[in-house]
Formats: structure tokens, sequence, C-alpha cells
């Protein structure tokens, strides 16, 4: 949008809506909404505590640990499944109906195999996003020029150079991509995970915040989550917009 | 007889034989006492159809995921059309929706509860924040990248701007808005069972929570593997719906 | 300017289409065209030929009045132009066809939205896409049609319509070799009965001089009309005697002379 000829960058709208916010809150409309000074203010408060830099670590854990496992397991498979038809065939079913499956149901299933942990919260995370990451590493496979694959073969690559040297290469667009959507989802089942287990991390916070109706310390730690989740969701997507120039030599 | 085994159908009911042998196998070690066998869930499953536990707690799951949704698809593409059309909307809106996206809104349930109490209202609310983000942004991306020889050609043939929305951007955006409208029914049963099993038990959370209670894990697996293959099926009726009322030409190739 | 001059005193028909001293600067200060002036004749075909860069397309265009120009005036029938108008059809260079829409849907779609009644539009669309070649094919849907298919659907949309001026912007860079000179025997053919001006943009030598009843010269840095040649062909021969007719191949090898020297 333009404002007196100046173009105004899009994410500057959200300063308008703080804004907006603060006035709402102000106006003590509603007990959900506190004014969005306040929440900056407890912000500042709480997170150099002990109890939230605990609870953050351990997300930060389990995080780490299940988009680790999920990129490490889903990128070879998705591979294999662009190259092999037969395994292909024999998995993508099973990929799809994860990717549309209400995963949450699963989650108590985890519990009662793995404990009210933090394995059933990494467990929930790789549930969460290895399925795109084999979906997108497949799709970016299957899209490799026919020539590049004959280049390789006609080298007498083996099958482990061809993998390591060609394929990963000349799909890593659609990789990075799935990277990124694992990431956004990972973030989202690591949360969905804390909550329903409650005693580990952020969902104990969530549990002691919520019913001791501590709004302003709910929105601050929910503020901290947006934001880290939106910082690494646009650093991936910067990261996937360097390696565009490759897709676009493709088509 | 080699195109027989590397037919599609054949490798996909193999693959459906090997893991629900691996299941059975696992089952039968067993790997945890409350991991039933697979022949012992389908026994499980069955007993809850024919003795109608099962029908009588989908209503109440359904009741607001469908309200979630239709209220999510409705809003949700207008407000994402009307984004992809409009560049002052799009300035005010769409930060808030690429922010909402990578966002992980089921935090946002304890604050729903608080406010909305233990009952639909929460539940239809949790449906909505969870499916909306990715149906608005799906349907804004596609309207802003109609691509733009298609317009030209709307104009050329002197297409008004509604006749251009209506006719050529609408159409052309519908797969994309299909995949965001998919994405989001995954997204809502998703929030919709997170409610049941968070807020109250209701519904198919309720068949989970209070058999896993009661230790009849039989029974527990059976109630997940219902509402796994159930959302299955409906988002795979939804994909249908689109063939039939968008996009003829994608009939035609099936 | 003396070669504008030479276009109005060969031209031997009414003028269709006047551009005057038109400059285009896009935003960011890019000129694609500079002072440029140039005449159509009616009922013939004129080419736009030249390298990438000599501002074909955004001529095109802006006789299309799908862009707006920065100075000077463009008129067609002596009426300027302020936007896209019933007297004018465009043909693109990817097709532009819906894809949900089948051929016949598509070729009465500039009918559609003058709010012609369904079985008219239908009748009229049927009728060009007879005379395009695709009888038979009303019901299929574009994914199932070959590239030079497709783009014949195009050009009985633009025809179905009756404009006058048919814009026509590379019509056949996403057509294959043999479809392409197919298509463009076909082309001759559509000229010769419909009567119209034909505004052809293309970066083929072959293609121009087969085509044209004149062609355009346009050279880059700064984008002017630099030529126009009018290729003197007996049309009356065959096809394959006109592409070994050694008047058509020197007009060839002279236009290569022109223009090899903007080529890297």
């Amino acid at each position: 949008m333009k404002i007196f000829g100046i173009k105004i960058p899009m994410m500057a709208s959200l300063i308008f809506w703080a804004i907006l916010w603060e006035i709402v809150g102000q106006l003590e409309l509603s007990i959900l909404l506190p004014p969005f000074s306040h929440i900056i203010i407890r912000l500042v408060e709480i997170v150099p505590t002990k109890m939230f830099m605990d609870a953050f670590l351990v997300t930060a854990q389990c995080f780490l640990a299940g988009i680790a496992i999920a990129i490490t397991l889903g990128i070879p498979i998705g591979v294999l499944m662009g190259r092999s038809i037969v395994i292909d065939r024999m998995l993508l079913p099973w990929v799809n109906m994860f990717l549309s499956a209400p995963l949450t149901a699963l989650v108590p299933v985890l519990m009662t195999l793995f404990g009210f942990g933090m394995k059933t919260i990494i467990l929930t995370t790789v549930l969460f996003a290895i399925w795109i990451i084999v979906l997108d590493a497949r799709a970016g496979v299957k899209n490799i020029t026919p020539s590049l694959i004959d280049m390789a073969k006609s080298f007498q690559a083996s099958y482990w150079q061809a993998f390591t040297k060609v394929y990963v290469w000349a799909a890593l667009p659609e990789i990075l991509a799935g990277m990124r959507l694992g990431c956004i989802r990972a973030v989202k089942g690591v949360i969905i995970g804390q909550l329903l287990v409650s005693v580990v991390g952020f969902g104990r916070l969530f549990e002691l915040y919520s019913s001791n109706f501590l709004m302003e310390h709910m929105w601050a730690l929910l503020f901290v989550l947006f934001f880290f989740a939106f910082i690494l969701a646009e650093g991936l997507g910067l990261l996937e917009r360097k390696f565009e120039y490759y897709a676009a030599e493709r088509h | 007889m080699k195109s027989f085994f590397t037919h599609p159908l054949t490798l996909r009911v193999i693959s459906v034989v090997i893991v629900f042998s691996f299941w059975e196998y696992l089952g039968r070690i067993p790997i945890s006492p409350a991991f039933p066998t697979f022949l012992e869930t389908m026994a499980a499953l069955w007993e809850m159809i024919t003795d109608g536990s099962m029908a009588a707690v989908y209503p109440a799951t359904f009741q607001p995921l469908l309200i979630g949704l239709f209220i999510s698809s409705f809003f949700g593409i207008a407000c994402g059309i009307f984004m992809g059309l409009n560049h002052r909307a799009e300035w005010f809106g769409a930060p808030v929706f690429i922010v909402l996206q990578s966002a992980p809104l089921a935090a946002l349930i304890p604050l729903l509860t608080f406010a909305y109490g233990i009952g639909l209202t929460s539940k239809v609310l949790t449906v909505c924040i969870m499916s909306m983000p990715v149906i608005v942004l799906n349907a804004y991306s596609a309207v802003r990248h109609t691509p733009v020889t298609m317009i030209e050609m709307g104009a050329s043939y002197l297409g008004s701007r509604w006749q251009i929305v209506m006719k050529i951007v609408i159409p052309a955006a519908s797969p994309v808005i299909y995949a965001g409208l998919r994405l989001g029914a995954a997204m809502g049963f998703i929030g919709a069972i997170l409610a049941e099993l968070l807020i109250t038990p209701t519904g198919i959370g309720d068949l989970i929570t209070y058999n896993q209670s009661i230790a009849e894990y039989a029974k527990m697996y059976a109630a997940i593997f219902s509402i796994m293959v159930f959302a299955v099926i409906f988002i795979e009726i939804l994909e249908r719906t689109e063939y039939i009322f968008f996009r003829p030409d994608k009939r035609v190739s099936q | 300017m003396s070669t504008t001059a030479e276009a109005v005193s060969t031209a031997t028909s009414p003028i269709a289409v006047e551009v005057e001293q038109v400059s285009k600067i896009y935003p960011g200060g890019v000129e694609a065209l500079h002072d440029m002036t140039i005449q159509f004749p009616k009922g013939q075909l004129t080419s736009l030929l030249g390298p990438s860069g000599c501002g074909k397309t955004t001529l095109l265009k802006i006789i299309a009045g799908l862009l707006p120009l920065t100075t000077g005036r463009v008129t067609v029938n002596g009426v300027e132009v302020t936007g896209p108008g019933e007297e004018r059809a465009f043909v693109f260079q990817d097709f532009a066809l819906m894809p949900w829409a089948s051929v016949l849907r598509n070729a009465a779609f500039g009918l559609e939205l003058r709010g012609v009644p369904k079985s008219e539009r239908n009748a009229i669309a049927e009728k060009y896409i007879e005379a395009v070649g695709l009888k038979g094919y009303e019901n299929l849907y574009p994914h199932e049609l070959s590239g030079g298919m497709r783009q014949r659907v195009g050009l009985a949309r633009a025809l179905a319509v009756d404009a006058d001026v048919l814009l026509m912007d590379e019509p056949f860079s996403a057509v294959d070799e043999q479809t392409r000179r197919k298509f463009q025997e076909d082309l001759l053919d559509v000229i010769k009965e419909e009567g119209k001006t034909f505004i052809f943009v293309t970066h083929s030598i072959e293609e121009a001089v087969y085509v044209s009843h004149s062609i355009a010269l346009l050279l880059p840095r700064p984008s002017r009309v630099s030529e126009i040649i009018r290729p003197d062909i007996d049309r009356s021969i065959s096809p394959d005697a006109i592409r070994r007719d050694p008047v058509y191949l020197d007009i060839v090898e002279r236009i290569w002379q022109g223009l090899r020297s903007y080529v890297e």
C-alpha cells in the first residue's frame, strides 16, 4: 500500500493491529483481551524467569529432536519413493492418509506407550512434520529433468553417487519447501503434544496460567510462541527463495 | 505376470496386508500391555459398531466440526478472495493471516475455554482457528496469482470487472482454493479431536479417553482407527466435489 | 522517417490502424518505445518483426488497449484508442484458454462476455471452430489438444467476435515447427476469406516473409521502425513453391543481413 506516494511494507500493518488491540484492551471490553502494552510488560517480566527458560528449553529440545528425526527419515524415504515406482505405490497411500488424518487422536496412544514425558512430545512432533517432508522430497525427485538422470547413468554413477550427488541436489527446491512446511507443522505438533501431556514445558505453564486466570501471562507466552514460529517460517522461506533459481532453470 | 505384481491396486493391497500383519505381530509379542493386536482392534471395532456405541458418539464430534468448517470455509474463502482483489484489504489482512498460519494456534484453546466455557462454542471456535488461516491464505494467493494473460484476455474481450472475477479469476483459483479447503478440513479434524481431548471429553474423544482410563485398549484403538478412516474419507469426498462443481476438465481426464 | 512515408505511398488500401509518435516508458524508467509512428493498411497482414527488446509486443498491447501509452496516440478506424474495444481482438502467445472450459465455450467466450445469448453465440463459435479446422473437437478441453490446436481455438475466439482488426502476439511461438507451417498456410486462407486487418508480432523472419503483405522491421535501443518491406511474392503458387521461390529467399536473406548486427 502507498501513503503519500511512499510504499509501506505489508508487515507494517501489524503495527496498526497492535494499536487497535491496545485501544480495545484499554476499553476493557473483554477480560480475554488485556491491553497490548500490559502484555509486553508482562512478557519482559516473565521471559527471564527460570521457570520460563526451563519450559522454553524443553520445548526447543523436543522441537529440534522431532524435526531432526523427521528430516533424516523423511528425505530418504521421499527420494526412494520418487525413484522406485513399487515403493511409491506401496507407501503413497499411507503418506496421504497421515497427511489428512487427525493426528491428535494418536497422541493418547503415544501417551499409553511412551508415558507422559518428552518422548511422547518428540514423537508427536515427528508425526506432524514427517509426511509433508516425504511428499515434497518425492515430488522434487519426480520433477528432476529426465536428461539429468540419464546424464548420471551415462557417466556410470553408482546408485549411492547418483543419490547423493544428483537426486538430492536436483530436488533441493522441493526438499527445502518440504522442510519449511514440516517445521511449521512441527511447531504445531510440539505445542499440541505439550498441551495434551500438560506436565512438561510450556504445557505446564499453560495449565498454570489458565487455572489461575492469568490472561496477561497467557498472552505473553503466546506472543513468544507466535514470534518464534513466524521467524522460523520466514527464515526458512528466505532460504528457499535463495534456491529458487534452481527451479527456474528447470522449466 | 510382472504387470500384475506392479499394478497399483495389487501393491496397495500388499502394502496394507504388510502393515496390518506387522501390527498384529507387534501386538502378539506384545511390545506393551497397552498395545492390542490388529485383530483384537477390529473385533472391538465391530463390537462398537454393532452395539451402537459408535453411532452414539459421532454426532457429538461432527456437530462442532461441521459448524466450524462451514464458518471457516465461508468466511475464509470470502476473506481470501477479497484480499486477493483489493490491495488495501491485502495490506491490512494478509500479514495477520501469514502470522496466524505459522503460529501454533492450538495454544489459544485454554484462552477459549476460559472465555466461552466448556460447551459447543469453544469447540466450534477451536475448529475455526485451526482451519481458517490456511483456507484464507490459499484463497488469497490463488486469486492474487491469476495468470496475467488470462486477465488480459478478459479485458481485451471487454469483460467487466465483475465478469472477469466471476468467469476467470475464481475458476482459475479454484484448484488452490480447494487445496486450502482440504488442508483446512484436515486441520479442522485435528482441532475437533484436540478440543474433545482437552476441553471436555465428548464424542469420539470421550470414547478414546474413557476406554483408555478403564484399560480397554482394543476399544480405544478401534475408536482412533474409526476417526482416522472417517477423516480420510471425508476429505476424499471434499476433493471430488471440486471436479463436479468447478473443473469439468479434470473429470474428463480421470 | 522516410520509411514511414514509403509505407503511406505504397499502401494501396485505406489505413485501419494509425500509430502516431507513441512513446512508452514503464514505471521504473525503462523506455520500451520511443516516438514511434507507423500505419497499418486495411484488409492486410502487417508483421512487426525484430529482435527481442525492440518493443514489438509492447506496441501490440498498446494498440490492443491493454497497456496505457505515455505520449502520442493510436487510432483505429479514426477513433482514438483508450482501452480494449469491440473492433479489435487479441490472439495470445500462450493461447490464454480457460482450462476449465470446453473448446466451444472458449471459442464463444468473447461473445459470452458481450452478453450474446447462449444458442446464438454457440452457433457463431461452431462456425469459426469449423473454419479453423477443429470441427468435431467442440466438447474437448484444452489439455486434450496439441499446442497448435489450442492456438486454433484462440484464433476462432478472436474471429468469432467479428472484430475488424486482429492482433496476434507471436501466435505460433509455442507451436512445434511442422504444425506451425500448416497453421501459417491456413492463416493465409483465413486472411483471404475474412478480409480483416491483421497485425502480427513475430521474431521468425521466414514466418514474417511467408504470411505478410508488409513487414515493419523494428530495431531496439532506441526502439524504432527501421524499414517497411513489402514482400512481392506470387501467392497463387503452392505453399511449397513459395518457400523455394528466389524472391522469398532473397527477402529472407536481406532482412537477416539487416538484423544480424543486433544479435549477439
